[in-house]
């Protein structure tokens, strides 16, 4: 069975950046650890010649001409911010260190 | 219009509607107004819905009445109401994919899906409830509440597109869209007694569908009947230069193909069962009721034969790595910046954006949604994304060599829809393994893109409650489907006298007093 112990859920919160509780580290750790279990069989079904897919439909390369055509408005793209815009621009939380 | 002649309203097909709209018996401001008058009376007991936008919905309503005046319908459907999935995009009405991180969010865009039901002139009666991004089997994780089953109020109406399901089951709408990336649509359908379709992976625009996994999502049609479903698929199907998965030809003729079906004369079509997909893990009467149903397409002149697809035993496990890395790169787009939820953290003087972050996905997000983005996590990273995620991808080809070389020896393929009936609301929900074998039967169509329909089979002999046939067909073959599907349909209801929804307990209307 696959370990996946807390420590190592709450680094892959931390990765994905979600800030779990540690009751919700408790609650979670051993059920993703059930899930790892039953998925662990693909590592054996597939020889090392099998290509991959990654998406069920063979299409590369789809362009479209490159010409102007309207978009959304300042206005409506800045419609659903959490809060108050600022000169036409998202205002959010400091992105530096407090030592920086 | 009296309440009785609104009651019998809601329960015609939305073919039956669209013609009384043509010879002018019926406005569609009246149908309107009669689905809105039962989803008031109604909804209360079973929330099919999140949003109900009664305004806009009668305001397309009249302009569709003023349109049928001239004599010049934008649609065949034009006037008859819909219902839509809460995870597409709908402009000026709130959209929140069952999420409290996207609550009270209102698009500034329409999905492709939501501007061409528009330009068809179908009034949008609301946005129904789903299980939080699609995650889920019972709509549960919704984080407003469950959707309960028209046909046991105390069971869940599957999901991810419980709400559509419940709407179109309880007469809240005539016709809904809903989402499937591993059985959303088709799994809902069978546990609900109605019928659903998985469009071909590109068949219907993504674009204004807020993404799960980019490369299983697909949206189609929930209604009561096959027809139906045809003639909705073939109004928002089709190619859209805004999706670049979008497959850039024609449709086949899904309606012309729903009617033919209907002769139930199936000669010259050969039917494969899959031996993988029935048997052991499936519940008695969904076998016995899909053995049945065999037997109608042998009467009707069907060869069936069994096909073996060997792979299709690792398809859950494939899904669920696949799903989950690209959900949890998907959902990296709700980082409280520029829409949706913003929470700032307890205890935290001048939180930086990144505190910030991880406080709202903490709090903005269910269980679900945060198991299946860890768990993503970890098959993408470093260490483990050859055993996991590559692993699954390579399946995933082994999947869709099963698929190619059973449809060299049938033109469709059949299995029971979902390996149970209803189960009860709370039963599973703590259990996420025994939530996920629910899609047993309908995964292997995602991870290969072929498209796929559930019709009502009949009703379980243990528990009374409805079961589903899966029809299955080649990419882009969806017509197959529709013909197979309204043999099996008229099939069944010439066996029933009538279709199963009408033997569904009547709702009683809620006589709470409205706020």
């Amino acid at each position: 069975m696959p370990e996946i112990s807390r420590e190592e859920v709450r680094h892959l919160a931390d990765l994905a950046r979600i800030d779990l509780s540690d009751a919700e580290l408790d609650h979670l750790a051993p059920q993703l650890a059930v899930i790892l279990d039953s998925v662990a069989s693909i590592r054996e079904v597939a020889a090392d010649d099998v290509p991959p897919t990654s998406h069920a439909l063979p299409l590369t390369n789809v362009f479209r001409e490159d010409v102007v055509r309207p978009g959304l408005s300042a206005e409506e793209a800045l419609s659903g911010a959490p809060v108050e815009p600022e000169q036409q621009r998202f205002s959010v939380p400091r992105i530096l260190g407090e030592e920086a | 219009m009296t309440s009785s002649s609104g009651a019998e309203l809601v329960r015609r097909t939305a073919a039956e509607l669209a013609d009384a709209l043509t010879a002018g018996d019926v406005s569609s401001v009246e149908l309107t107004e009669a689905h809105l008058d039962r989803i008031e009376a109604v909804d209360g007991a079973v929330h099919a819905y999140l949003h109900v936008d009664a305004e806009g919905a009668l305001s397309a309503a009249r302009a569709a009445d003023d349109r049928r005046a001239a004599g010049t319908p934008a649609s065949p459907l034009d006037g008859i109401p819909v219902a839509v999935k809460d995870v597409l995009a709908t402009k000026g009405v709130p959209t929140t994919c069952g999420s409290r991180i996207l609550e009270g969010w209102v698009p500034p865009y329409d999905a492709t899906v939501v501007a061409r039901l528009r330009q068809a002139g179908l009034p949008i009666l609301g946005k129904t409830n789903m299980d939080e991004f699609a995650m889920g089997s019972s709509t549960e994780h919704s984080a407003y509440g469950p959707t309960r089953n028209p046909w046991d109020l105390d069971r869940i109406p599957g999901g991810s597109g419980g709400g559509s399901a419940a709407a179109v089951a309880s007469f809240q709408a005539p016709v809904a869209i809903g989402t499937d990336t591993g059985g959303s649509i088709r799994q809902p359908g069978a546990v609900t007694g109605t019928v659903g379709v998985k469009p071909t992976y590109g068949g219907v625009s993504r674009y204004g569908l807020v993404a799960l996994a980019n490369s299983l999502d697909q949206a189609g049609p929930v209604t009561r009947t096959v027809l139906d479903a045809a003639l909705l698929h073939e109004l928002v199907g089709g190619h859209d230069p805004m999706d670049s998965t979008s497959i850039d030809r024609p449709l086949p003729s899904l309606v012309e193909a729903a009617r033919r079906g209907a002769d139930a004369d199936l000669s010259g079509v050969t039917v494969g069962i899959v031996t993988e997909l029935t048997g052991e893990g499936y519940q008695a009467g969904v076998l016995q009721r899909f053995e049945e149903a065999v037997q109608l397409l042998v009467k009707a002149g069907a060869e069936v034969v069994e096909v073996s697809c060997p792979t299709f035993v690792h398809a859950l496990a494939t899904y669920y790595l696949i799903l989950p890395a690209e959900a949890s790169s998907n959902l990296a787009r709700f980082d409280a910046m520029r829409y949706g939820l913003r929470v700032l953290p307890d205890d935290v003087p001048a939180p930086s954006a990144e505190e910030v972050m991880r406080a709202t996905r903490d709090r903005g997000f269910g269980d679900e949604v945060k198991r299946r983005i860890i768990l993503g996590t970890y098959a993408l990273s470093s260490g483990y994304f050859d055993a996991y995620y590559g692993q699954a991808q390579k399946v995933r080809t082994l999947i869709a060599r099963d698929f190619t070389a059973a449809f060299e020896r049938a033109d469709v393929l059949i299995s029971p829809t979902a390996p149970t009936t209803a189960f009860r609301l709370g039963e599973k929900l703590d259990d996420p393994l025994a939530m996920y074998l629910n899609d047993l039967a309908t995964i292997p169509a995602n991870l290969a893109g072929v498209p796929g329909i559930s019709v009502p089979s009949g009703l379980a002999d243990e528990d009374g409650l409805p079961t589903g046939v899966q029809v299955l067909a080649p990419a882009t073959a969806d017509d197959r489907v529709y013909r197979v599907g309204a043999a099996l349909e008229a099939l069944l209801a010439e066996r029933w006298g009538g279709a199963l929804l009408d033997r569904a307990p009547e709702l009683e209307p809620d006589h709470r007093d409205k706020e």
